[in-house]
C-alpha cells in the first residue's frame, strides 16, 4: 500500500524547490516565557528566516496560526523557521506552553 | 492548574478522536481492543522517548528533524487509514453480513487491525510527546506538583471522555450504513492528515507553499475555536489553508477514493446493487 501511495507524494516534494537562498537571519529571544522583541519587522515579499532562540530552561511550543507554523523549542536550544514570503502586514504568533506572556507580532513591510 | 489541564485536553483531543474513529471502523472485529490498547501503549511509550530527545530530534536533518518526523509519521498514518479502507472496500460488506449472521464480533485477518494499531500509535505519539513536553516545563518551572498532576489528569479524563462520546454516537448508526460512514470518516481524516503533513512539509522548506492562502474562512468558523479543531482533526478543516495542503487534500482524498473502488465492489455513499452475503 504504502508503495501504492508514496508517490503520489513524491511528486509533490520532486517539483518543490527549496527556497531558502540568501534571506537575512532574525532573531526571537524567548527569556522569562517572553519573546524579545515582542513585534520583529521584516520585509515583506521574501523567504525569511527567523532563529528562535529558547533561553528559559523550559521548552516553548512557537505558534502562529497567521503564520501557520508550529516548532517546540526544547529549553536552552535555539530552532528555526522560515516563513514567507509574506504579504505586507501583521501576523500574531504566540508561545503555546505560556500563552499569558508569550505573545507577539510580525510585521511585515 | 486549569491552564494545564486545557492544554492537555486540546492535545489528547486529536488522539482521543483518532481512536473513536478506528474504533468505530473495527467495529465487530474479534481482538481490537488489545490490538488498539497495544497501539495507545506503544505511542505513550514513543511519546516519552520523543520528548526525551527533543533536543537531538529538533536539530537533526539540519534543524528540520522535527518537520520531517511529524510529516513522516502523519504520512504514515495516512498509508494505514488507506490500506484499511481498501480493505474494507474489499471485505467490508461480507463483515457487517457476518456480524449480523452470528450477532457477535468476527474474526478476520489481523493485517488491517495492525494498520489501524499503528495508527492510534502514531496518533498517541504525536500528541503525547507535545503533552509530556509541555508538562516538564511546567514541572520544571515550578508550579505545584500536585495541581499539574490533577490538571493532566483532568484535561486527559476530558479528552478520552469526549473519545468515548464521539464513538458511543457512531454505534448509533445502523449497522448496514455503518462502515459506509466509518468509511468516508477515514477517508476525510486520512485526506485531513496528509494536508498537515504538507503543512510540517512545507515548513521544512521541502515543498512550496503554492499559495499562502486559498481561502479565508475564519469570519464562518475559526479553526482554534472549539468546533473549528473538532472538524480540523476530524475532516480536515482549515481556516486559511496554504495551497499545497489543499493538493495534498484532494490528492489523497482521490486516490484513496480511486483505490478502494479499485479494489472493491462497494462504493462508499452507495449501497451495494447486489448483496454478495455469504449466507
Amino acid at each position: 500500500m504504502l508503495r501504492l501511495i508514496a508517490p503520489l507524494f513524491a511528486f509533490a516534494v520532486v517539483a518543490a524547490a527549496p527556497a531558502p537562498a540568501l534571506a537575512d537571519d532574525y532573531v526571537l529571544v524567548i527569556k522569562e516565557h517572553r519573546f524579545q522583541p515582542a513585534e520583529l519587522t521584516v520585509p515583506a515579499g521574501q523567504r525569511i528566516k527567523i532563529t528562535i532562540d529558547n533561553r528559559d530552561p523550559t521548552p516553548e511550543e512557537f505558534e502562529s496560526h497567521d503564520l501557520r507554523r508550529e516548532k517546540i523549542i526544547p529549553g536552552h536550544t535555539k530552532g528555526t523557521v522560515w516563513v514567507g514570503p509574506l504579504e505586507p502586514g501583521a501576523y500574531g504568533f504566540y508561545g503555546e506552553f505560556h500563552q499569558d506572556t508569550a505573545q507577539g507580532k510580525l510585521i511585515a513591510k | 492548574m486549569l491552564g494545564s489541564a486545557l492544554i492537555v485536553f486540546r492535545e489528547v483531543l486529536e488522539a482521543a478522536l483518532i481512536v473513536a474513529v478506528v474504533m468505530g471502523a473495527t467495529r465487530g472485529v474479534v481482538g481490537r481492543g488489545r490490538w488498539v490498547s497495544g497501539g495507545i501503549a506503544g505511542g505513550v511509550l514513543g511519546a516519552v522517548v520523543v520528548a526525551a530527545f527533543a533536543g537531538a530530534i529538533a536539530d537533526a536533518a539540519q534543524d528540520r528533524g522535527q518537520e520531517l518526523l511529524n510529516a513522516g509519521v502523519l504520512l504514515a498514518a495516512v498509508a494505514m487509514l488507506a490500506w484499511h479502507n481498501v480493505w474494507m472496500s474489499a471485505h467490508g460488506r461480507q463483515l457487517a453480513a457476518q456480524m449480523k449472521q452470528v450477532g457477535h464480533d468476527v474474526s478476520v485477518g489481523a493485517k488491517p487491525l495492525s494498520a489501524l494499531a499503528l495508527v492510534t500509535l502514531f496518533a498517541v505519539l504525536r500528541e503525547g510527546s507535545e503533552t509530556a513536553l509541555f508538562l516538564y516545563g511546567l514541572a520544571a518551572s515550578g508550579a505545584g506538583h500536585q495541581s499539574l498532576l490533577v490538571g493532566g489528569v483532568l484535561g486527559l479524563a476530558a479528552g478520552a471522555a469526549l473519545g468515548v462520546v464521539i464513538y458511543r454516537g457512531l454505534l448509533a448508526i445502523p449497522l448496514g450504513h455503518f462502515f459506509t460512514v466509518t468509511g468516508w470518516l477515514v477517508l476525510l481524516l486520512a485526506a485531513g492528515l496528509a494536508a498537515n503533513a504538507a503543512g510540517y512539509l512545507n515548513q521544512a522548506g521541502l515543498v512550496p507553499a503554492l499559495s499562502s492562502q486559498v481561502w479565508n474562512s475564519a469570519w464562518l468558523l475559526r479553526q482554534d475555536s472549539w468546533l473549528g479543531t473538532l472538524l480540523h482533526i476530524l475532516v480536515g478543516y482549515n481556516d486559511r489553508p496554504m495551497g499545497i495542503q489543499v493538493v495534498f487534500y484532494l490528492v489523497t482524498l482521490f486516490s484513496i477514493y480511486a483505490l478502494m473502488r479499485l479494489f472493491g465492489p462497494a462504493r462508499p455513499g452507495r449501497p451495494a446493487p447486489t448483496a454478495q452475503s455469504p449466507a
